[in-house]
């Protein structure tokens, strides 16, 4: 079975986005920022990432920037999901590494949809 | 809905349209007529088929058709048909064509997703085929569908089902809350009122249609008709797409299935149109 890390600081969030890719089929872990995400891919990088923008301690452009310099950290797909929706900032996530980007509010189709064209399903 | 209504909306539907409507789904008809009897200033459905019934009134009447035949559209829908496109359709017919015209309908194309990313694939093939032009036409049985498509407008939902995100990047552009296509792309599709269950005066025009998630949602009788105006429609050497699960079986004399490429059918050179 895949996994996926739902990186978000909201819980409701990082809820809905769990009980989707559930249904995907994947394997779910959750972190609320982007230092708690980072210690999630040191002990096992998962498959795919969905990776909020806007949170506190370390936000989602930073965190990729970091895992992407992390023994294996250019293995995972990274989708980013945020209210984030400037053509500039979704440039600068795919400058970053990003394969996807999902713009807040989003549903299952978006999700299921975003992560076919990643390559993770 | 009183079922004598929804089978009076069945009935227009199939005649003018070729459309197979259950009368039985009153959630689905009354999701579709609500918003026209607003449009329309009437109270309630009932009152807009009371009017119809009572004036005979031809603009109401298709404007209850085109309602009805509106559906859910999104870009690239399906991906494996986008990706053949441009694999194996465009390059063999940028080599058989030269430099003359590449001429592609997307029949039924509703808000305009299916043509626009045939013309995203051609504009991001350009550099491979020198010398290659297109041309794209879009069709549909609703002006209300059309003129958003000409518009080349989408929500934000829109864009994120089926749209890649390097395809939102290259080819949109942010317009308020909404984005709207590059005008670069708006410009390779020309746009056009078809009823596709009338007879078709395209003979021989096209090198690729797409007419998918279509044949399914006519009646029976409709379906040899519409493979006819296709197979009249298409070049001799021309490729038809159709929507998964859809078969030329209605006309297969006029079509052979490509081998390994389901939804992909080659135009029999030999086929005849009766007159």
């Amino acid at each position: 079975m895949k996994t996926c890390l739902v990186v978000d600081d909201s819980r409701v969030i990082r809820k809905v986005a769990r009980r989707i890719l559930e249904d995907i089929g994947f394997e779910i872990a959750e972190a609320g920022d982007g230092v708690e995400a980072l210690a999630w891919c040191r002990a096992m990088m998962p498959d795919a990432i969905l990776l909020d923008w806007n949170m506190p301690v370390m936000n989602g452009i930073d965190f990729i920037r970091r895992l992407r310099q992390e023994p294996g950290g250019d293995q995972p797909r990274v989708v980013f999901c945020t209210v984030e929706n400037d053509l500039a900032r979704i440039r600068e996530a795919l400058d970053a590494g990003a394969a996807e980007y999902i713009m807040k509010p989003f549903d299952g189709d978006i999700i299921a949809s975003k992560f076919a064209e990643a390559g993770v399903i | 809905m009183k079922p004598e209504d929804s089978a009076l909306v069945a009935q227009l539907c199939a005649a003018r349209a070729g459309l197979n409507v259950d009368p039985d789904k009153t959630y689905l008809l009354e999701s579709r007529l609500a918003p026209l009897a607003r449009r329309e200033n009437f109270g309630s459905i009932p009152e807009l088929i009371t009017a119809l019934r009572a004036s005979r009134d031809d603009r109401l009447a298709w404007a209850l058709v085109e309602a009805m035949a509106s559906s859910e559209t999104e870009f690239f829908r399906d991906r494996q048909p986008f990706a053949l496109f441009r694999d194996d359709v465009l390059p063999t017919l940028a080599r058989l064509r030269g430099g003359q015209p590449i001429r592609i309908w997307s029949a039924a194309c509703g808000t305009g997703q299916e043509a626009y990313s045939l013309a995203m694939v051609v504009e991001d093939q350009r550099a491979l085929h020198p010398g290659m032009t297109v041309e794209i036409f879009g069709s549909d049985l609703s002006e209300r569908a059309l003129e958003k498509a000409q518009s080349g407008l989408y929500t934000q939902f829109e864009i994120q089902r089926g749209l890649p995100v390097r395809q939102l990047v290259q080819h949109f552009e942010k317009a308020e809350d909404n984005w709207q296509l590059s005008p670069r792309i708006r410009q390779m599709v020309r746009w056009r009122r078809v009823n596709l269950a009338s007879e078709l005066n395209t003979s021989g025009r096209f090198d690729v249609i797409f007419c998918r998630y279509v044949l399914s949602a006519m009646v029976e009788p409709m379906r040899q008709r519409l493979l006819e105006n296709m197979a009249r429609a298409l070049a001799p050497d021309g490729f038809l797409f159709l929507g998964q699960n859809e078969t030329v079986n209605a006309l297969d004399e006029a079509f052979q299935p490509v081998s390994g490429r389901p939804g992909l059918y080659a135009r029999n050179p030999d086929y005849k149109i009766a007159a």
